[in-house]
C-alpha cells in the first residue's frame, strides 16, 4: 500500500516536472528574425536582437550549461573565476563557521535562560528587538566595525542563525515537565548532573528544531551577504554572472542553491529524529 | 664610459664617453646637442639591458684591450650569447630596472568589472604588474561603496575608482574623510547616454521631463554629467527627473523591465543594452566634454607613505599599462585580454565595440569613433577643480572649497610627471589646463565664478 502510494508520488512529480519543462522550452523559443538588418550590423548585436531569441534561456540551454559545470566542478581561473564546486565550498565553509559559533553560544546561555525566569523575562525585549532583523541591516555596520569582509560575512550568519536556536532552547528548556525536575530533585541530583541528564535529554528534540531553522536561515543569508561582499562563493557566483546578464547560470546556481540547502536541512532532520523520545 | 654604450663594440672605449651615453666622447656629445638634442634609446628596457651588460663586460675584462682582442676573435653576437650563458643578463636587467625593491610584493587591487578598469584589468593577464616586480591580484568588486570600504579598510592595497571618488573620500563625504590620493587616471570618454527603444523619438533632452535616469554613484563622473547635459537643456536634476542611483548590470536589466528611461554608464554596459536590443545609443558622453576623466587609479595616503616602491611600482605598471592601451592597434588584444569571467565577465563583441570604437548603434546604424574611449594617465588637477565646483554646484559640498590646495593634494600630478619622465614619456608640463564643456570654457583659476555663472543649480 505504502509503496504503490510512493510510486504513484513519484510518477506524479515526473509528470509535473515534464510539463513544468515543456512549458519552460515553449515559452522560451526564439521567434526568428523580427526585423531586416545588414549583416555588418547585425554582426555586432546578440541574438536576443538578431534571431528574436528570448532574453531567458530554455531548459535546453540550462541543461548544457549545467552538465559543462558538472564535469568541471573544480577549476581555478584566477581570483574572479573559480569552479562551482570550489564556490560552493567557501559559501558552506562560511556558512559552517558562523553557525558553529552561533550554536557554541546560543544553546548555553538558552539553558541559562531557560533555568532562570528572571533572566528569561529580562532579556526577552532584547531578544525580541534584535531577532527580527534583516541580516543585509547588518551588514554596512559590520563592515564598518570588522573592517574584513569575511569575517563580516561569517558576523552576519552567527547573528542571523543564533535566534531561532536561543529562543528554542529557553522555550525547551524552560517547559521540561516539572514531575522530572522534581523526581531528580527528590532524588538529590546535583544542578550539572539535572542539567545534563534531565533537562537536555528532555529539551534536545526542541533545540534541534531551532538548529534546524538556523540552518535554513543560515543558507538564506549566506548567498545574499556573498553577493553583497563579493569575492568568493555561491552569492558571488550569482552576482558575477548577472553582471554579466548571463540568466543560464544564474538559473544554475538557484538550482544548486536549492539543493545544497534541503541537503543541510535534511541532515539536521536526521539528528533530531534520533534524539526525539515518545512521551 | 657610459652605461648606455653598446658594450659589444669592440671598438668602443668602456672607461669614458659622453654624459647621455650616445656618444664616444664628450666632444662628440657636444656636437650632438648643438645639432639635435641627444636621442634616447629606443626603449627602456634596452636602456637597462646595456646597462647591465656594460657592468658585466667591464666586470670580466678590465683592460680594454683585451676586451677589444676577445670582440674582434668572436664576433659581438657570440660574446653575447657565451656571456648570457654564464651570466643571466636577463635577470640583472629586471633586478635593475626595479628602481628600489618593492617593501610588499604581493597585492590586491579591486575593480568594478567595467571597460573604465582596463588598464588595471589588463595588466594582469598581460603582465605590466609582474613587469615591475609585483604580484598584483585583481579582485573584482560588487560596488563603488563595497570598493571604498574595501580600500579604506585596507583589504585592498588599491583600487579603481571613479574619478571624484577619492576627492569625496578626502573630503569626508559619504564616508569617514580618509586622506586619499590619485596617481593616474585610467580613462577618459568611453561613457555614454543609453535610452530605451520606446524613447527612439524623443532625441530632444527638453521631452525628458519626468524620466527616470539612471547613474552608477553619487560621486561619479555620470552623475555630473548628466546633470550638465540636462541643466543645458533647461532641465532641472533634482526636481524634473528622477535620477537614481544603480549598480551598472542591473541597469540593462532595468531598463528591459521598463523601470528606468535611459541611464549614463560605461560603455560596456551601454553597449550591451544594444547588443540584447533593449536601449539604444543617445549620445557618447565624448560628446558633452571630450576627453573628460571617468575612472582613476586611486590609493590611501597610508599606502603611499608606508610603501613607497611598491606605489611607485604600481603607478609605473598602470601607466605602462595606460600607455599600451591608449595605441588602438593594440584594443583588439585587450578586449580578449579582459573578456573572460575572471575579468569583466561579458561577450568579446561587445569590448571589441567598446575599445575599436566601431559599433552598433541600437538604431540599424554602424558608428565609428576611434576616441570612443580613450586612455590617458595624467592626473589632471583642472579635473578635480570642476569636479568639486560641480560637488558645490549640486550641493554635495556645502560651504567654501579651497579647491587649489584640494585638486593637489588628492591628484598626484608631480609625482606622476616624475614618473612617466622616469619612462620616457612625455608629461604635460603644467598640470592645470582649460577645456571646455559642451561649448562652455571651464578656467581653473575661478572655480567660484564658473559655478555661479550656472542659472540652474541647487540652492544652498
Amino acid at each position: 500500500m505504502t509503496s504503490s502510494l510512493r510510486v504513484r508520488a513519484g510518477l506524479v512529480s515526473i509528470v509535473l516536472l515534464a510539463a513544468f519543462l515543456g512549458i519552460w522550452h515553449l515559452a522560451t523559443r526564439s521567434t526568428g528574425a523580427t526585423t531586416t538588418m545588414s549583416p555588418e550590423y547585425a554582426k555586432l548585436m546578440g541574438l536576443t536582437a538578431t534571431q528574436g531569441k528570448s532574453a531567458m534561456p530554455g531548459p535546453l540551454d540550462v541543461g548544457a550549461k549545467l552538465w559543462e559545470h558538472v564535469r568541471r566542478p573544480f577549476y581555478d581561473n584566477g581570483p574572479n573565476d573559480k569552479g562551482l564546486g570550489i564556490q560552493l565550498g567557501y559559501s558552506i565553509a562560511r556558512v559552517g563557521i558562523g553557525y558553529l559559533l552561533a550554536v557554541l553560544v546560543a544553546i548555553p546561555l538558552g539553558f541559562l535562560i531557560g533555568m532562570s525566569p528572571l533572566l528569561s523575562k529580562a532579556l526577552d525585549p532584547f531578544i525580541q528587538v534584535l531577532k527580527p532583523i534583516s541580516p543585509l541591516a547588518w551588514m554596512p555596520l559590520a563592515l564598518y566595525t570588522i573592517k574584513d569582509s569575511s569575517v563580516s560575512a561569517i558576523f552576519v550568519i552567527f547573528i542571523c542563525s543564533i535566534w531561532p536556536m536561543l529562543l528554542n532552547t529557553v522555550f525547551g528548556v524552560a517547559s521540561v515537565r516539572k514531575e522530572w525536575i522534581n523526581v531528580a530533585r527528590t532524588l538529590e541530583v546535583g544542578t550539572i548532573r539535572r542539567a545534563f541528564t534531565v533537562i537536555l535529554p528532555a529539551a534536545a528534540p526542541t533545540i534541534l528544531t531551532g538548529m534546524r531553522i538556523s540552518i535554513g536561515i543560515a543558507w538564506l543569508v549566506i548567498v545574499a551577504a556573498e553577493m553583497l561582499v563579493g569575492g568568493t562563493g555561491i552569492g558571488y557566483f550569482v552576482w558575477n554572472e548577472w553582471n554579466n546578464l548571463s540568466i543560464t547560470n544564474v538559473i544554475i546556481a538557484i538550482l544548486l542553491i536549492g539543493v545544497v540547502g534541503m541537503l543541510l536541512d535534511q541532515i539536521l532532520a536526521r539528528f533530531t529524529r534520533m534524539v526525539t523520545f515518545p512521551e | 664610459m657610459s652605461t648606455f654604450d653598446d658594450p659589444f663594440d669592440a671598438n668602443r672605449n668602456l672607461q669614458s664617453g659622453c654624459v647621455c651615453g650616445q656618444h664616444r666622447s664628450a666632444l662628440e656629445h657636444e656636437q650632438a646637442s648643438l645639432t639635435l638634442r641627444c636621442e634616447p634609446v629606443e626603449s627602456e628596457e634596452k636602456r637597462y639591458e646595456g646597462v647591465v651588460a656594460s657592468a658585466v663586460m667591464r666586470a670580466m675584462f678590465p683592460q680594454d684591450v683585451a676586451r677589444r682582442a676577445f670582440l674582434k676573435s668572436v664576433g659581438a653576437s657570440t660574446a653575447l650569447a657565451a656571456l648570457s650563458q654564464f651570466f643571466p643578463l636577463k635577470t640583472a636587467t629586471e633586478v635593475f630596472a626595479q628602481a628600489g625593491a618593492p617593501e610588499k610584493k604581493d597585492l590586491k587591487v579591486g575593480f568594478i568589472p567595467i571597460t573604465c578598469a582596463t588598464p588595471i584589468i589588463m595588466a594582469a593577464p598581460m603582465g605590466f604588474y609582474s613587469k615591475h616586480g609585483l604580484n598584483v591580484e585583481v579582485v573584482k568588486t560588487a560596488g563603488w561603496a563595497v570598493v571604498r570600504d574595501k580600500t579604506i579598510n585596507k583589504e585592498y592595497d588599491a583600487a579603481h575608482m571613479l574619478a571624484p571618488m577619492p576627492i569625496a573620500i578626502s573630503l569626508g563625504l559619504g564616508a569617514n574623510a580618509v586622506p586619499f590620493a590619485v596617481p593616474a587616471i585610467e580613462n577618459i570618454n568611453g561613457q555614454g547616454i543609453t535610452l530605451a527603444m520606446k524613447h527612439k523619438d524623443k532625441r530632444d533632452p527638453k521631452d525628458w521631463k519626468g524620466m527616470k535616469f539612471a547613474i552608477p554613484f553619487d560621486y561619479s563622473m555620470h552623475n555630473y554629467l548628466l546633470r550638465y547635459y540636462l541643466a543645458e537643456h533647461g532641465i532641472d536634476p533634482d526636481t524634473d527627473v528622477q535620477l537614481r542611483s544603480v549598480p551598472p548590470p542591473e541597469m540593462v536589466a532595468n531598463l528591459r523591465a521598463d523601470n528606468i528611461d535611459g541611464f549614463l554608464a560605461p560603455d560596456n554596459i551601454c553597449q550591451r543594452a544594444i547588443y540584447d536590443g533593449v536601449g539604444f545609443m543617445h549620445i557618447l558622453s565624448k560628446e558633452i566634454w571630450d576627453g573628460h576623466p571617468c575612472c582613476s587609479f586611486a590609493a590611501s595616503r597610508e599606502f603611499i607613505t608606508t610603501a613607497p616602491n611598491s606605489f611607485a611600482a604600481l603607478t609605473r605598471a598602470i601607466v605602462d599599462a595606460t600607455a599600451y592601451a591608449s595605441k588602438a592597434e593594440n584594443r583588439k588584444q585587450i578586449a580578449e585580454a579582459i573578456a573572460p569571467a575572471n575579468y569583466i565577465n561579458a561577450p568579446v563583441t561587445v569590448l571589441e565595440q567598446v575599445l575599436t570604437g566601431t559599433y552598433a548603434d541600437g538604431l540599424g546604424g554602424v558608428k565609428t569613433d576611434a576616441k570612443r574611449v580613450d586612455f590617458d594617465p595624467f592626473p589632471w588637477q583642472s579635473f578635480a577643480v570642476w569636479m568639486l565646483t560641480q560637488m558645490k554646484r549640486w550641493g554635495q559640498i556645502k560651504g567654501d572649497v579651497d579647491y587649489k590646495a584640494v585638486a593637489e593634494q588628492v591628484y598626484l600630478a608631480t609625482d606622476t610627471k616624475k614618473l612617466m619622465t622616469e619612462m620616457g614619456l612625455s608629461p604635460p608640463a603644467s598640470a592645470y589646463k582649460s577645456f571646455a564643456v559642451m561649448g562652455k570654457n571651464f578656467d581653473p583659476a575661478k572655480p567660484e565664478d564658473y559655478v555661479a555663472s550656472f542659472k540652474i543649480r541647487k540652492s544652498s
